[in-house]
């Protein structure tokens, strides 16, 4: 107990002394997010500083092992950095696909010498990642993937078309499914392989949405050539890691269901937008779609907490993430529906401070991509239909 | 606390169900109903809960109990659920307890507790005067006379208030109907003179009553807690209620749901398993992912009441505003599941739908306690 105490006490020095004031300011939604990566533009020089701070003490990253540049931090430490940081109000020091999905698989089904070459730089905010799954007839059927790669003795030729690659026009590396063996039945043949966004065949182009942005792209392969020691795990036998990836994003995408709009609760919100009368909101319909999403919202929060004490206590249903990435999306989707109608034509302007510059309509469109993004919400039900309640 | 039950509350949780399998399962329902039972249990189930410790499982040690906690009662609530078992557990060893426990002097304690642990007496909590729940709203008045109180006035859909021995009243002491302030609790016999019960059979086929107070003399003694000061109480015995009634409906809505999904793998038609269907599959996912929402918040409430933590009645209202919700859904779509079959008497998925909805509305609806929490949350 006095080592974590001890911990927190270096911990809580630590911080105070390397995150700069400018980080400790709540940002909006996805406003100044830290990406890094070889061609990031940041915001500040203190929004640099704190990323290669934390990189460099492996916190971008902590419970990844030492040997790998990652934190080292047992389950507690980890738990003491993050009241820590919450406690100073530090924003995430990177935020990064490296981190979230190829990371964890890499140390879970990847070589020595992939882990050595490609956890340092993705720790130290270096090496910006992208994904390479779905294609133009392969969404949701994702193990219909057509995109090829042919074997040449030491290394495969890439041909074929990504699409939905998140920022893969701002991306240094993609890791990408390619069909290495034509012959093989369908989950067969499919290996997960890593490349340079700079090899030459490799065209990235953005896809603008409904909302007006361009986080993604579609990504083109032509004549890619891609190595063999890039491969990870075994070649042909790519499927199960990317499925184990595709659980990983599920969760992700599921936990922003609850993510905070500022510092507001959606009922604050509400009651500033829509005013208050003898204690009760303005407009009894709206306030009841404010109140139900409450507490669908606060269910929805206490079953992920649920869910996690299962799994620390041993009694962990894994499957669970198909019901979380479904109900999170969808309640995400309300979220911004009612919070449409709460503030009426303001909500859809593209400018001004009504509309916070436009940020209230472009994440409510944004939303939309929500249950269809890691699975559409009706593949998550036949998940479930299929592995939790048996149905064939 | 973690949100998970530890080994002394999941054993609880299966003892439970072994003993509402073998003494009070659904069939029991069943018989009680066609034998016009006027309680819907048998006599002797109530002793047998008592001897298990059920009784007491809220009680303090001091008083004689067995201060188990509202995770481990729970428990056997969510488990009646699944049996729909009726007996005195949630009147007298919830209700009862609950509100004699917080606003109950040192000798009604001590003589009242004790005696429900060791299953002597019987309470009902006589609260709403009309269909709809409205606890501040109550009109019937306690007039001050001599060392006493004269009460008079109307209740209505008491639960076990054709048989309990003791009524726990809420009346008014002073102010009108809408104060808070004003309302006092009282502990009367319910043999007491002036005292009329009028049974009311109900769709779930348990035991309410109507009663109505004319004169109705009592004690000083009589008083439990603070005259004028009996909303506080009174609000934290609803806010239990309506925690364990979101346990109960836990019972009943993944009870409904099993049987269901057992039945989408039995029944064939056009040749197939019915449960091959995607059209029955995705209602059935989401169906059961709404139940799983459902498990988190009641185990959360729960857990709040054991720590008297401060948003005891902001979750109260959460867990039956979803339950209720759930627990509707869970009725309906077993039957729509079913199909024609469940509509029939002879099926028991039908008893399901009966016992919800009055556990629904019982101290207020999915309507009521959505009000209630926009109203704690300030708006």
């Amino acid at each position: 107990m006095s080592d974590l105490n001890a911990f927190r006490h270096e911990t809580r020095d630590w911080l105070e002394a390397n995150c700069p004031p400018s980080m400790r300011e709540s940002t909006q939604g996805g406003e100044e997010m830290c990406w890094g990566g070889r061609n990031f533009e940041f915001a500040s020089e203190e929004q640099k500083q704190w990323m290669e701070r934390m990189g460099a003490k492996g916190w971008t990253a902590p419970d990844w092992p030492a040997e790998y540049g990652g934190g080292g931090l047992d389950k507690a430490e980890h738990k003491i950095l993050k009241e820590e940081m919450a406690r100073i109000n530090a924003r995430p020091p990177l935020s990064s696909f490296g981190i979230w999905m190829i990371g964890p698989a890499l140390l879970k089904f990847g070589s020595e010498a992939l882990k050595q070459q490609h956890l340092p730089p993705i720790i130290r905010g270096e090496i910006r990642w992208c994904q390479g799954y779905s294609e133009p007839g392969a969404g949701s059927d994702l193990a219909g993937l057509q995109a090829k790669g042919e074997d040449m003795g030491d290394h495969f030729i890439a041909n074929g078309q990504k699409v939905w690659t998140s920022y893969g026009d701002k991306a240094d590396w993609m890791f990408c499914l390619l069909r290495t063996d034509p012959d093989a039945k369908k989950q067969m043949g499919i290996s997960l392989v890593l490349f340079d966004m700079e090899t030459p065949g490799v065209t990235p182009k953005p896809i603008k949405l409904i909302s007006g942005s361009s986080p993604f792209c579609e990504t083109f392969l032509d004549d890619v050539r891609v190595e063999k020691d890039q491969v990870v795990g075994d070649i042909n036998h790519g499927w199960t890691i990317a499925k184990y990836l595709l659980t990983h994003e599920r969760e992700m995408i599921g936990g922003m269901g609850m993510a905070d709009v500022g510092s507001e609760t959606m009922g604050q919100i509400a009651a500033r937008a829509l005013g208050v009368d003898q204690g009760r909101m303005n407009n009894p319909l709206l306030r009841a779609e404010v109140a139900k999403w409450e507490i669908d919202g606060a269910c929805f929060a206490l079953t992920a907490e649920r869910v996690t004490d299962e799994v620390k206590s041993g009694h962990g249903v894994g499957a669970t993430s198909a019901m979380l990435k479904y109900y999170g999306t969808e309640l995400n989707k309300r979220r911004f529906e009612t919070l449409l109608k709460v503030n009426g034509s303001d909500a859809m302007v593209w400018e001004g401070e009504a509309s916070n510059q436009g940020w209230l309509p472009r994440t409510w469109l944004r939303t939309k991509g929500n249950s269809i993004e890691g699975g559409t919400s009706e593949v998550q039900l036949n998940v479930i239909a299929k592995n939790i309640l048996g149905l064939g | 606390m973690a949100l998970v039950l530890n080994e002394e509350q999941q054993m609880l949780k299966e003892s439970a169900q072994g003993f509402l399998a073998e003494f009070a399962p659904l069939a029991e329902l069943r018989a009680q109903r066609d034998a016009g039972s006027e309680t819907g249990y048998a006599d002797s189930l109530w002793g047998q809960m008592v001897d298990m410790g059920w009784a007491a499982i809220l009680v303090p040690e001091a008083y004689g109990g067995l201060e188990f906690g509202h995770v481990g009662m729970g428990q056997i609530v969510e488990q009646t659920g699944r049996t729909l078992t009726a007996s005195p557990l949630f009147a007298t060893a919830v209700l009862g307890v609950t509100a004699i426990k917080g606003a109950g002097t040192e000798e009604q304690k001590t003589e009242l507790l004790g005696a429900i642990a060791g299953g002597e007496i019987t309470t009902a909590l006589a609260v709403d005067e009309n269909a709809h729940h409205a606890p501040a709203q109550i009109s019937m008045t306690a007039v001050k006379q001599g060392q006493g109180y004269s009460l008079n006035g109307a209740k209505r859909f008491v639960v076990d208030g054709g048989t309990a021995d003791k009524l726990i009243v809420a009346a008014r002491t002073s102010g009108e109907a809408g104060d808070i302030k004003g309302i006092s609790l009282f502990v009367v016999d319910a043999t007491a003179a002036g005292i009329e019960v009028e049974r009311v059979a109900a769709t779930d086929g348990r035991n309410y009553a109507n009663i109505s107070f004319n004169q109705v003399e009592v004690a000083e003694a009589a008083l439990l807690g603070e005259e004028g000061q009996g909303f506080k109480a009174l609000s934290a015995t609803l806010d239990a209620g309506n925690i364990y009634l979101s346990a109960e409906m836990l019972g009943m809505a993944q009870e409904s749901f099993e049987r269901t999904l057992q039945y989408l793998k039995e029944r064939k038609q056009f040749g197939v398993l019915i449960g091959s269907f995607q059209a029955l599959q995705h209602r059935a996912a989401d169906w059961w992912s709404q139940i799983e929402l459902c498990k988190s918040v009641v185990l959360k409430a729960l857990q709040a009441m054991d720590e008297s933590h401060k948003r005891v009645p902001a979750l109260a209202s959460i867990a039956k505003a979803k339950l209720a919700e759930v627990a509707e859904l869970s009725t309906n779509e077993a039957i729509q599941m079913h199909g024609g079959i469940g509509m029939t008497d002879e099926y028991d998925i039908g008893f399901f739908i009966k016992r919800a909805r009055p556990a629904q509305t019982l101290f207020g609806d999915n309507s009521y306690h959505t009000d209630r929490f926009a109203q704690l949350s300030g708006y």
